[in-house]
């Protein structure tokens, strides 16, 4: 989050500047199934981020050292392909892809029936192929997805959306221009049946009528990306419309 | 929407949607109680039966349960046991005595060796779902020959439904012996034409992913079956 207070990110008649409303979202596009070699999988695109999901498992954990009689271990792994930014990014994990893939392990372990089976291994893997802002948000969604379409039980999905703060004005879903440069970001991971919070963080400063503003918007942008995810399981599975 | 075998609509799910109130209703495999609502957990179609609603799962894994007709593959032998890979979480666990040959201490290479497939039952799994299988048994046996094929989890019960009729089509159709095991796992045992169209079949009907459209698909590959005779 720069901060940066001389960037101008809305214009004078308060759209921002690709034109959206200070609630509007970026496109979504999500499609399950899209792998045939994992149990489960997922491609999603929010604005101009794309990512794919792969789920397989339940398997058996190795090394035995990770195994937990009581549950399933579930894991994470998020990576940004070399080629998803302007700037290549050096193959392979670093602290970022480290820090991402713990925090949405624990906000997908926190629906996640881990307790049907014990010992084993959930393994997600998140690739991202093309980053512009929001990549943790658009990685918690189509893992969400993948976990579904895997068969992996369940007590409801978790829809990754952020909020933030620009020139003073909170902001549904920031670009990349709005991340880097604007005051706050506010990422949530929300079950939007049971409107439960697992998955939140706060980069920058709000008060608290922004940071409640902020999920406000969060929570009807869940809903709306819920629909797309649910379309998109029933267009794998039903032939609905994705 | 989807037709079920008696013509209903099948209602499509998906993990937290809301199926119902819970009150007076008892809950099944795929759905759980959450507040007063019963709520899925899979992304299946709803089935309500005698007052029990559970959502059959579109895409599942095996579960190894006591009985179970399983077809493993030997992925390790130890000196008075093997492990077994089959299709699900947990490795299955066979030792010497509940093999069908006498074995001798460190000769179970002898007998079934790395890659070799075992049609076997699942005698016990424990709570933290240790697996031991047995080839105690009729029937249970080394499979030397034909071809072990994958078949989804969730389509056995389409294959078992009224009296196997669809079993007994694909093993008229592709002219093989077929036995279909619990565990995602069909063994075919006839000629290479067969076995190649059962493989085709089966590999359109996982790229589907759906039970009720086994029997449409069949009826669509059955121009290419090897024996058209008595079908």
């Amino acid at each position: 989050m720069g901060g940066y207070g001389d960037v101008k990110l809305l214009n004078d008649d308060g759209t921002r500047l690709d034109g959206r409303t200070v609630d509007e979202m970026r496109p979504v596009e999500i499609k399950a199934g899209i792998l045939p070699a994992a149990q489960g999988s997922a491609w999603v695109k929010h604005g101009l981020n794309v990512a794919v999901v792969a789920v397989y498992g339940p398997m058996e954990a190795h090394p035995r050292k990770i195994q937990r009689q009581d549950r399933a271990v579930l894991d994470v792994r998020y990576n940004m392909a070399p080629f998803s930014t302007s700037d290549r990014i050096r193959p392979g994990f670093n602290r970022r892809s480290r820090e991402i893939s713990k925090v949405t392990a624990e906000a997908l372990e926190s629906v996640v029936l881990l307790e049907r089976y014990p010992r084993s291994k959930i393994r997600v893997e998140i690739e991202i192929l093309a980053a512009e802002a929001g990549t943790r948000c658009v990685g918690i969604t189509a893992a969400s997805v993948a976990l579904a379409d895997a068969g992996i039980p369940m007590r409801d999905m978790v829809v990754g959306i952020a909020s933030g703060k620009i020139q003073d004005t909170v902001v549904l879903d920031l670009d990349k221009a709005e991340d880097n440069y604007g005051q706050a970001d506010l990422p949530m991971g929300i079950c939007p049946n049971t409107g439960e919070l697992v998955f939140l963080q706060m980069d920058g400063d709000l008060s608290i009528e922004e940071y409640n503003l902020a999920t406000e918007y969060n929570y009807k942008a869940a809903a709306e990306i819920h629909e797309i995810m649910v379309a998109a399981l029933k267009a794998r599975y039903d032939g609905g419309e994705a | 929407m989807s037709q079920g075998q008696n013509g209903a609509e099948l209602r499509l799910v998906t993990p937290g949607s809301a199926i119902g109130p819970a009150s007076g209703r008892r809950v099944g495999t795929g759905a759980l109680i959450q507040g007063d609502e019963i709520i899925a957990t899979r992304v299946g179609h709803v089935r309500e039966r005698h007052g029990t609603v559970s959502v059959d799962p579109v895409a599942s894994c095996y579960m190894p349960r006591s009985g179970d007709l399983v077809i493993g593959t030997v992925i390790e032998a130890r000196s008075n046991l093997w492990f077994l890979d089959i299709n699900g979480p947990f490795q299955s666990l066979l030792p010497m005595s509940l093999a069908p040959w006498k074995v001798e201490f460190g000769g179970t290479r002898d007998h079934a060796d790395i890659n070799d497939s075992l049609l076997m039952r699942v005698q016990e799994v424990d709570e933290v779902q240790n697996v031991v299988a047995t080839m105690k048994g009729i029937g249970l046996r080394r499979l030397a020959e034909g071809a072990v094929l994958d078949i989804d989890v969730q389509h056995n019960d389409a294959l078992r439904a009224e009296g196997a009729a669809l079993l007994k089509r694909l093993r008229d159709l592709s002219d093989c012996r077929l036995v279909l095991a619990d565990n995602g796992r069909l063994w075919a045992d006839g000629d290479a034409a067969g076995i190649d169209w059962l493989r085709t079949l089966l590999r359109a009907v996982a790229a589907a992913g759906r039970s009720d459209r086994f029997e449409a698909l069949l009826d669509a590959h059955a121009a290419n079956a090897p024996n058209q005779g008595d079908a």
